[in-house]
């Protein structure tokens, strides 16, 4: 050892003992935070070029996150083993779950606030404009409008007054029932056929392929499936061209209005049925091929005939993947949008909510009752979301 | 209780010959065991038996009856899998009384009989457990007892030991002969395990490459394999073999094997002297070779010398790996034995229970 190395490593020392990457990792955490604050800001108000912006955003956020953990797990590193391994795990998801926080939960929460207003009244003045002008800090908390109503909004979507919400609601019950129902029944159906058929993979792929097409896409293609032409001359649309080839009359589909009880609803749900199946037939097929085949010759050997095998075998050992299924095509058919909208609008009674609240909230300027029919869509979608995650832990457990 | 009859069964899927020509008969009663490497065929068999499979060709009685266009459900078998396949959301109870309650039979007949059988197993206090929360050795059991509930003419086993650590293994082999005692009916087992074939079946049937080798008693198997193949896949270790000539010498008949001769003893000369000048391949069972301080009583003791490679003590015995003249095979010798690696050491070989093989066919010589 001679002594100009053993100075220089006594200068390193002090930051490998203890207290030194104590000091370190503060004052690293400290730099962090400085350093993502101010970055924001920069972002935010700096008017430099895009390609000077663009590098300076990534450095920043991938940067500045890669610093946040480095020295966070440093500092957390000092502390008592028992500290660390607690606290450690949060460290590493607590970015993340602040993100979703300001993506997810924050705006929920202010759509909630905000169905608590009308739009009577007009804007709000600004917090900052003179008390003459109505300004002060009360208007903080008022998003956009003067009005606060409370559960106002609510109690006249749900008043019964209001013929529009009914139907939407109806509608939504159909596509719960219908859509969802047959995507999952016929998903099913069409996996444990295809499982025993020789064209499978031929089978499988023509039904899958409607996955491939976008609910606005789908929604363009069957207007021309239901274009409608009056009665005489010829029809340039599918179902209307079968229809009269067999002699009947042309019809709207869905812009009929003169089906009883809103059924052309039901040519809106076909298009999502013929969309969702394949997803559904996708899922139960591979859960289908997880069976082992011991377990089907071990119930035919047992006396089970074929559909003996399929209700009492298969169903109950794949029913996890049944749950999961038939939850996500349900949370997808109560937020259905697009497909109504292409097709009819929302008009000719085939509103449903969610149509509704894009309605009320871009087209009438009726934010406060826009954003009560989001919350009410959340509070449907949040207990079979609930199921759906409870059954998933479970399964976890087997 | 019913026989099992094989009439030239043949199996193919395509162009592949699974099973070629298959013929045996299994008597009421019996437990025979299927035997052989893998990809021999004998889970086909078995399976077509089941009715898991399609029969290319040929018939499968049960009884008098000829099965194969009869559901598996109609065959009045029942089968234990290899995986055990028990139903993975049924408890151990609803398993057992599955095959029962398909056949509309009664609460109360139910619960008697899958009591009995739970009884018969020791799996009583199991009954409300889903299998997930069994151990391997309790999922065989059970899978035992849901097939004797049904009380089947034939019981079918394939392969149900090969999933259990060799301990349970060889107490579930026991229990499973037991069973075969008390229930008195026929049972067909596949295993690819010569030890299980040797200690549980009342005959064997060794399979080869969708052939039956050979079918009969453990005893017979061991002490007259029919060929080359039968006589080296059982016993454990197998058979040595030694490709050789059968040559008349100084009025001796004898076994010129090149590096050493083995004299023909008087008793099989006879036997033996109308294949002079053939080729042979002989066979000598490593329990035929000893150290000859401890030669067991009356042997036809031939002398060879052979250089010692390896040993294995095993408590009771000691497996001696030797090497004469660049021929190598196993000794199962005592233990008192003071051979030791690299020894040059003399042994003897007991003749008298030397099997001789046609080279050319692999059939035992007669």
């Amino acid at each position: 050892m001679n002594t100009t190395q053993d100075n220089s490593q006594a200068g390193l020392s002090f930051f490998e003992t203890a207290p030194g990457k104590l000091l370190v990792s503060l004052g690293g955490l400290i730099a962090t935070i400085v350093f993502l604050v101010w970055g924001f800001g920069f972002l935010r108000a700096a008017e430099v070029p895009l390609y000077v912006m663009t590098p300076f955003a990534i450095l920043w956020g991938v940067g500045g996150i890669a610093m946040l953990y480095t020295f966070g797990n440093m500092f957390i590193e000092q502390m008592p083993q028992v500290i660390t391994a607690r606290v450690q795990p949060y460290l590493f998801v607590g970015p993340a779950v602040l993100i979703l926080f300001w993506y997810l939960a924050f705006p929920t929460i202010r759509t909630l606030w905000i169905s608590a207003f009308s739009n009577a009244g007009g804007p709000p003045a600004a917090v900052w404009a003179s008390p003459a002008e109505g300004g002060g800090w009360d208007n903080f908390s008022k998003e956009f409008s003067e009005n606060f109503v409370g559960l106002d909004n609510y109690a006249q979507i749900f008043s019964g007054e209001n013929n529009n919400m009914r139907i939407a609601f109806r509608n939504n019950l159909y596509w719960i029932l219908f859509g969802a129902s047959s995507s999952v029944i016929m998903g099913l159906l069409i996996a444990v056929l295809a499982d025993r058929s020789k064209f499978e993979n031929v089978a499988k792929a023509i039904v899958f392929l409607p996955m491939a097409i976008s609910f606005v896409g789908a929604g363009v293609i069957w207007n021309f499936i239901y274009e409608y032409r009056p009665s005489g001359e010829s029809q340039i649309g599918l179902a209307n061209a079968i229809l009269t080839l067999f002699g009947a009359e042309p019809t709207t589909f869905a812009q009929n209005v003169g089906l009883p009880w809103g059924l052309n609803n039901i040519f809106l749900i076909i298009i999502v049925i013929w969309l969702q199946t394949g997803y559904a037939m996708v899922l139960f097929s591979s859960a289908i091929k997880g069976i082992p085949s011991e377990l089907l010759e071990a119930a035919r050997v047992d006396g089970a005939n074929e559909v003996q095998i399929f209700f009492r075998i298969m169903i109950p050992v794949i029913w996890g993947t049944i749950i999961t299924v038939t939850t996500t095509v349900v949370i997808f058919t109560l937020k259905v949008f697009d497909v109504v909208w292409v097709m009819t609008g929302g008009q000719f009674d085939t509103q449903v909510i969610g149509t509704q609240f894009y309605r009320e909230s871009f087209t009438s300027g009726n934010s406060g009752t826009g954003s009560a029919l989001a919350i009410i869509l959340l509070l449907a979608v949040v207990p079979v979301m609930i199921y759906n995650l409870r059954d998933f832990s479970k399964r976890r457990t087997f | 209780m019913a026989s099992v009859t094989y009439e030239h069964v043949k199996k193919s899927y395509g162009d592949v010959h699974v099973i070629k020509d298959l013929n045996f008969h299994v008597s009421d009663k019996e437990f025979l065991v299927l035997v052989g490497p893998s990809g021999c065929g004998k889970s086909t068999a078995l399976r077509m038996l089941a009715g898991l499979e399609d029969i290319t060709s040929g018939q499968i009685k049960i009884g008098d009856r000829v099965v194969n266009d009869v559901p598996p459900k109609d065959r009045d078998i029942a089968m234990v899998f290899q995986s055990y396949a028990l139903y993975p959301h049924m408890s151990v109870y609803e398993n057992m009384a599955f095959g029962l309650k398909l056949r509309k039979m009664s609460k109360t007949e139910i619960d008697q009989r899958v009591q009995k059988a739970a009884g018969l197993l020791g799996i009583g206090h199991l009954l409300d457990r889903k299998p997930k929360q069994l151990s391997g050795g309790q999922r065989q059991r059970v899978a035992v007892g849901r097939a004797i509930v049904r009380n089947p003419s034939v019981f079918l086993f394939d392969e149900p030991l090969s999933n259990l650590d060799a301990k349970l293994r060889v107490e579930t082999r026991a229990n499973i002969t037991r069973l075969h005692q008390d229930l008195g009916t026929t049972f067909i087992y596949v295993t690819h395990d010569q030890v299980e074939a040797m200690t549980m079946a009342t005959r064997i049937a060794v399979l080869k490459d969708g052939y039956l080798q050979q079918i009969d008693t453990p005893q017979t198997l061991y002490d007259h394999p029919a060929n080359v193949f039968v006589a080296g896949f059982i016993g454990s270790p197998s058979m040595n073999f030694f490709e050789g000539k059968l040559v008349n010498k100084d009025g001796k008949l004898m076994v010129d094997l090149g590096v050493f001769q083995l004299e023909v003893p008087a008793g099989k000369k006879d036997m033996y002297g109308k294949h002079v000048g053939k080729d042979v391949v002989c066979g000598i069972r490593p329990e035929d070779i000893n150290d000859p301080l401890y030669l067991p009583p009356a042997v036809a003791d031939s002398r060879v010398q052979g250089k010692i490679e390896v040993t294995e003590l095993m408590g009771n015995e000691i497996f001696l790996y030797l090497n004469s003249g660049g021929k190598q095979y196993v000794a199962r010798v005592d233990p008192r034995t003071k051979a030791a690696v690299g020894m040059d050491k003399e042994l003897s070989f007991n003749v008298d229970n030397m099997h001789l093989f046609d080279k050319v066919t692999e059939k035992r010589l007669e």
